[in-house]
């Protein structure tokens, strides 16, 4: 059995969200970062099945899914090419929609809220677009602070093959290719991959990411992170 | 008249200027950017207009959102800066950069003023809109909160959702949630005028009088006019020949 987890004030970025005051946490929100093919969701699987087994509620959560405003992003970026900022907005309206009507009240009422990646990605991808940081940081200032940030690392070499094979194919903006890094899908998906995860490396510290080798075996990196995750949820009760 | 006859502000490559006007709905606003804009035209000049909320890409996702009455003051604010950035970075800004006259219905202090009253930090709804330039003026159309809701309620008009503030909780019947959410509104746009440096116009004056008003003081941003001795010369040297 699992023991009551005290209420806790959630901790903002920023200006939080004065409207919703007072916002309590008795849950835990857990963030994985990392592109795709970094086996994201193969790990957040895992972690449902292991913590639901030892007594959790779970849900998890993650960018493109918000009901409202989900659909039109795609769509979006397919009719005509949108600004850096306009798609940098449109994101955090996406994300500020999640973040309020399913990831606040989950942790309100005591889940552990499992995050298949987070702010973070878009913040990097707009860093490497040449938004400034500090304006992207600012952005956020709404976004809970999340108790725990994992940030699977895989080289981009690595990911262009497990990419290839999972999908058949890249993704335009996964691959950079709005940027006009490289007529060479390969190389431009290794450029972009590449600058992505050196604004990671540069987050790491303000954000607290903890970065975790996404180049081993899934059920290894599992054994990493399910330890470090117990770990910490255990030091709540 | 042609594309090519046309004058932009200091010729091309000099920065165009950006004229703005706010207010709550029926003070007038709208009404003498219009006119304004013919003036410019009128005078050959290169004019874009654009209005709040109004960006093709953006629209199709508000209005669904809007319809479901589900947006978050921070979600609502954030989708309108999305339509604001797409048509900032889509026209306003390079068209500045061209030297247009770029008149704006409704500019950042827009949202500032609603995002505010519906509960976001001031300071945040100033950085997420930090990116956007100062306008070169700023016309504040300022009437009393009662006559602009008279000349809007006057037919009874059904009144959309957000529009009445009816996220806000602050009444059940949408009229007077309308006339609290404007109120509020005014004030939000009263602690701008001075801080923002807004040429405040008084919108119960004739509408004639407000436009002469505007026209003065955009006639600083005109580029000089060509110079009648020219003419002269050119008569001048027809006769020689």
């Amino acid at each position: 059995m699992t023991q009551q987890i005290a209420a806790r004030p959630l901790k903002f970025y920023g200006e939080g969200i004065s409207y919703l005051k007072p916002l309590e946490s008795k849950g835990s929100l857990i963030v994985i970062e990392g592109p795709d093919g970094s086996g994201r969701s193969s790990q957040i699987d895992l972690i449902t099945t292991h913590l639901e087994a030892a007594g959790h509620a779970v849900i998890t959560t993650g960018l493109k899914r918000s009901e409202l405003i989900g659909a039109g992003i795609l769509e979006a970026k397919h009719k005509l090419p949108l600004g850096k900022k306009t798609l940098a907005l449109f994101y955090a309206a996406d994300f500020a929609d999640q973040l309020e009507h399913k990831i606040i009240p989950a942790l309100h009422a005591g889940y552990v809220v499992l995050a298949d990646r987070y702010i973070y990605t878009l913040m990097a991808r707009s860093n490497v677009r040449g938004i400034g940081r500090s304006w992207s940081h600012d952005l956020f200032g709404f976004a809970v602070k999340p108790d725990l940030v994992f940030y699977l690392d895989v080289p981009p070499e690595e990911l262009f093959h497990r990419v290839f094979q999972k999908y058949g194919s890249l993704d335009y903006y996964e691959s950079g290719a709005d940027m006009g890094l490289s007529d060479d899908l390969f190389e431009s998906f290794v450029l972009y991959q590449r600058s992505i995860a050196k604004e990671f490396k540069v987050m790491e510290t303000r954000y607290g990411i903890v970065r975790i080798d996404g180049g081993k075996a899934i059920p290894e990196v599992n054994v990493d992170l399910q330890k470090r995750i117990d770990g910490y949820l255990g030091s709540l009760r | 008249m042609p594309r090519n006859v046309m004058k932009t502000v200091t010729g091309r490559g000099h920065r165009g200027k950006l004229i703005v006007v706010e207010g709550i709905d029926g003070s007038g606003k709208s009404t003498q950017l219009h006119l304004l804009d013919k003036w410019l035209r009128s005078l050959g000049l290169n004019v874009f207009f654009t209005e709040w909320n109004s960006s093709d890409v953006v629209k199709e996702i508000t209005s669904k959102g809007k319809k479901k009455a589900l947006l978050t003051p921070t979600t609502f604010s954030l989708l309108h800066a999305t339509d604001f950035a797409d048509r900032y970075e889509r026209n306003i800004s390079p068209l500045l950069e061209a030297g247009y006259f770029v008149l704006a219905d409704r500019y950042i202090y827009t949202a500032l003023a609603r995002d505010v009253v519906r509960g976001c930090t001031p300071a945040w709804v100033r950085k997420v809109y930090s990116f956007a330039d100062t306008p070169d003026v700023t016309f504040y159309f300022r009437v009393p909160p009662d006559i602009a809701m008279d000349r809007i309620l006057e037919g009874r008009p059904k009144l959309k959702y957000y529009e009445a503030g009816m996220d806000l909780n602050l009444s059940n019947d949408e009229y007077e949630s309308y006339r609290i959410f404007q109120t509020r509104i005014v004030e939000q746009y009263e602690g701008m005028a001075q801080k923002d440096g807004f040429a405040v116009i008084d919108g119960t004056l004739d509408i004639e009088e407000q436009q002469d008003l505007m026209r003065r003081h955009v006639s600083k941003f005109l580029p000089p006019r060509p110079k009648p001795p020219l003419d002269l010369n050119q008569k001048q040297e027809t006769k020689l020949v």
